[in-house]
């Protein structure tokens, strides 16, 4: 029903367009001395956008209440004596098997009360849509002849539909911002709840993390189960051991790509670099878990000392590679925005390749690289899969690489997975965990990007 | 190089003949049969050109017809484009410039090049002006360094202007400042030779006047060699002038004689602008 009416919207729309289309090409070959404002096919956008719009939202608005508005009626159709004495909880109950018995799913032998609301309830949803279907249709081809009759040589439709256009891209965009808006609003939200339960004290800057054993009832605010510190810690562990390998690497592949490869080497490195992009972070958690770790530990083994199976530095060497093509794309556009002559330059003082990478290349495109690092840093904190997989659950307090540590990431991961109860601190601990990574990787972001555009004003 | 054959004939106006009036006496610079290829593409056809010392000689010509592709030969800053090519031989004080056991890094520090967009480098005017030094060696300590700095700025005019802001960035001066700046860059590295591509073409007339004034300056110690689209000009700053055209270098003498009086047809179009 709603996929055909969608439809028919949709041809009302098109034929809107060559109706309004129509109309401006008859005055344009009418009056051919160029007086006609704007071309035809922004006459026939204009009418198109008339019709197709106002009806399409009417749809969306008929959709969003007419639910609640059938529901109130049922509510209030039922006769008082069943309603009587029920309380929020019961009367959902009864509301719901009523929708399900107008579906069609009978399970026990409903009783006649319900039988007849279920049919009204059938009959007021059919009224209501095909309600909405007459409205919306007529509303856009009322809408349509109305828009077409405005029509003239001197309508400035180009300006009209430039303005529909614009508000269509403040709409698209102002979703993305209420999304976010909503998602820390969601994630303020609980975390309050949760420093209800725990104090803020305990959670920043306790040394223990023990979430599951404030399941037991008794022990809801006993203290230190809620000690984030391990964790943030176990976090910055492994991102500075991915940083210790991915700067270097991506930074010298950079500049051996934009300074010293031949084209050819180049067009095959380059994409080869940014396939890595492209792997999967789970399989990077496979990697970590099936190939790196078991190599680290016979090392270790040989070397006579010993690396747990699940170690920070596994998770964070594999981490430093997936963000190897994050900065070395990142540093790669930097130094090739530097401008010739500034290589020119420096050569023709009779500074060497190595000179004018380090004494001018380099400090000139810092900034972009710096951006390129920090965006990956926030990257490496956020990284969920190849830690989960490859780091372990338990929170250690410990600076050692060789031991297994836990993240910001993973802790979420095992708190919210499985059976969940959102009125419990281990539960909420989730959010004021994520409420944390988000504000971190928030500022490390707008660090990184204001650094990036800063630079980029330089060399305009 | 066809010195002393006097080409007189200005019926024959095949690419391959070119005038020559003057005898360079003890050349700084001596150029022959070069030859350069962009890939398979020929940009410049056997050039022979003396070029004096202790004088500014200019490069003229239409656009394209390979002044800075022979000027860029001087330091061998084509090495840095890699598809092309030089053949032929190029001497600096009877030095082949070209021979394998050259160290292309000692040369750029004799031979100093302006360009013809200022390009100071995103650090102070110290440190721009402190670079070749540094890398080079040249100074024995920090007074020293100073010092160097401080002559060449001087020399370059722009002293006076930036003694205050020495430890601001470079990019932060006029565009007139900038390129003396870079002139300023290129004499602290102590070269015998300036090499400059349309030093001129991005400043205005009072900045254009300093810069020529500059030259005019130098060329009491250092070789020069500009490259110049402003006939003006290398008429004003220039002793010798070479006029190239499509890759040849059609004709070269005395500045005065080339303009007052030019012998090949091809010069006498582009000075009394008869062609593009
Ligand atoms: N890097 C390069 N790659 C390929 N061809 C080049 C390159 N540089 C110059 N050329 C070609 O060589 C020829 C001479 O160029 P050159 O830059 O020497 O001219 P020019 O006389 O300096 O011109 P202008 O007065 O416009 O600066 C031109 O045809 C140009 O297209
Ligand atoms: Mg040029």
């Amino acid at each position: 029903m709603l996929s055909y009416l969608l439809l028919a919207l949709l041809a009302v729309t098109i034929a809107a367009y060559f109706a309004g289309y129509s109309k401006a090409r008859a005055f344009a070959t009418g009056a051919s001395d160029g007086s006609q404002h704007s071309l035809s096919g922004y006459h026939g956008a204009y009418v198109a956008a008339w019709a197709g719009i106002p009806s399409f939202l009417l749809v969306l608005l008929w959709l969003l209440f007419q639910g609640p508005v059938v529901d109130s009626l049922l509510v209030s159709s039922l006769p008082p004596d069943r309603v009587e004495g029920l309380d929020v909880g019961q009367l959902n109950l009864l509301v719901s098997e009523i929708k399900s018995v107008a579906k069609g799913n009978i399970f026990s032998e409903p009783d006649a009360v319900v039988l007849a609301a279920a049919e009204r309830y059938n009959a007021w949803n059919a009224i209501a849509n095909w309600a909405m279907v007459a409205c919306a249709l007529a509303l856009a081809v009322g809408a349509l002849f109305i828009a077409r009759s405005k029509l003239a040589p001197r309508f400035r439709a180009r300006n009209q539909v430039e303005r529909i256009t614009s508000a269509l891209m403040i709409v698209c965009s102002l979703i993305a911002i209420f999304t976010t808006i909503g998602i820390v609003v969601s994630l303020l939200y609980e975390t309050l709840r949760f420093f209800s339960m725990v104090s803020p004290l305990q959670f920043f800057f306790g040394l223990n993390w023990e979430p599951q054993i404030a399941m037991r009832e008794d022990q809801v605010t006993s203290g230190g189960a809620f000690g984030a510190i391990p964790v943030y810690v176990g976090t910055l562990l492994i991102a500075f051991i991915a940083m210790l390998v991915a700067t270097p690497i991506g930074l010298f592949s950079a500049v051996y790509l934009t300074e010293y490869a031949s084209d050819g080497v180049r067009a095959v490195v380059k994409p080869l670099l940014e396939i890595l992009a492209g792997i999967p972070t789970v399989v990077y958690g496979f990697f970590a878990v099936l190939t790196v770790a078991p190599a680290m530990r016979q090392f270790g083994e040989l070397l006579g000392f010993s690396i747990a199976p699940n170690s920070a530095l596994a998770a964070g060497a594999v981490m430093g590679i997936m963000l190897i093509p994050f900065i070395s794309s990142l540093s790669d556009d930097a130094l090739a925005a530097v401008p010739q002559s500034l290589r020119d330059g420096s050569y023709g003082l009779g500074a060497t390749k190595g000179e004018t990478i380090t004494k001018v290349l380099l400090p000139a495109a810092l900034p972009g690289i710096m951006g390129g690092i920090l965006l990956a840093v926030s990257r490496a904190i956020g990284e969920t899969m190849i830690v989960v997989m490859a780091a372990g659950i338990i929170a250690a307090l410990t600076l050692n690489p060789f031991e297994p540590v836990t993240t910001v990431t993973v802790q979420i991961v095992t708190l919210l997975i499985g059976d969940t109860e959102f009125d419990n601190p281990k539960t909420l601990a989730a959010f004021a965990l994520g409420l944390v990574l988000f504000l971190v990787t928030l500022c490390l972001n707008v660090i990184a990007l204001s650094i990036v555009r800063k630079y980029r004003e330089q060399y305009d | 190089m066809v010195k002393g054959s006097l080409t007189m004939d200005q019926q024959v106006v095949s690419p391959e003949t070119t005038t020559t009036r003057s005898v360079v006496e003890d050349p700084k610079i001596t150029s022959g049969d070069v030859s350069v290829f962009y890939g398979a593409k020929q940009a410049l056809f056997d050039v022979n050109l003396d070029i004096p010392r202790y004088a500014v000689t200019s490069l003229i010509g239409p656009s394209g017809c390979g002044k800075s592709t022979y000027l860029r030969c001087i330091n061998r800053m084509n090495d840095t484009i890699p598809i092309a090519r030089v053949t032929g031989e190029i001497k600096i004080d009877d030095q082949d410039i070209y021979d394998p056991d050259l160290d292309v890094v000692e040369l750029r520090a004799r031979v100093g090049m302006v360009f013809q967009k200022p390009n100071p480098f995103p650090k102070s005017i110290f440190e721009n002006v402190a670079y070749g030094p540094r890398i080079h060696g040249l100074a024995k300590g920090k007074t020293d360094l100073e010092e160097l700095v401080t002559t060449s700025l001087e020399r370059a005019g722009l002293w006076d202007e930036v003694k205050d802001r020495i430890n601001e960035p470079g990019t932060g001066l006029s565009g007139g400042q900038q390129q003396r700046l870079c002139i300023a860059r290129a004499i602290a590295t102590k070269p015998d030779i300036i090499l400059m591509d349309e030093p001129c073409s991005a400043l205005d007339p009072i900045a254009t006047a300093k810069v020529e004034e500059l030259m005019m300056e130098l060329r009491e110690k250092y070789t020069i060699v500009i490259v110049t689209h402003s006939m003006a000009q290398a008429q004003r700053v220039s002793q010798k002038t070479a006029f190239f055209h499509i890759g040849y270098m059609v004709e070269y003498g005395d500045t005065k004689q080339i303009f007052e009086d030019p012998q090949d047809k091809r010069t006498q179009d582009y000075i009394f602008g008869r062609f593009g």
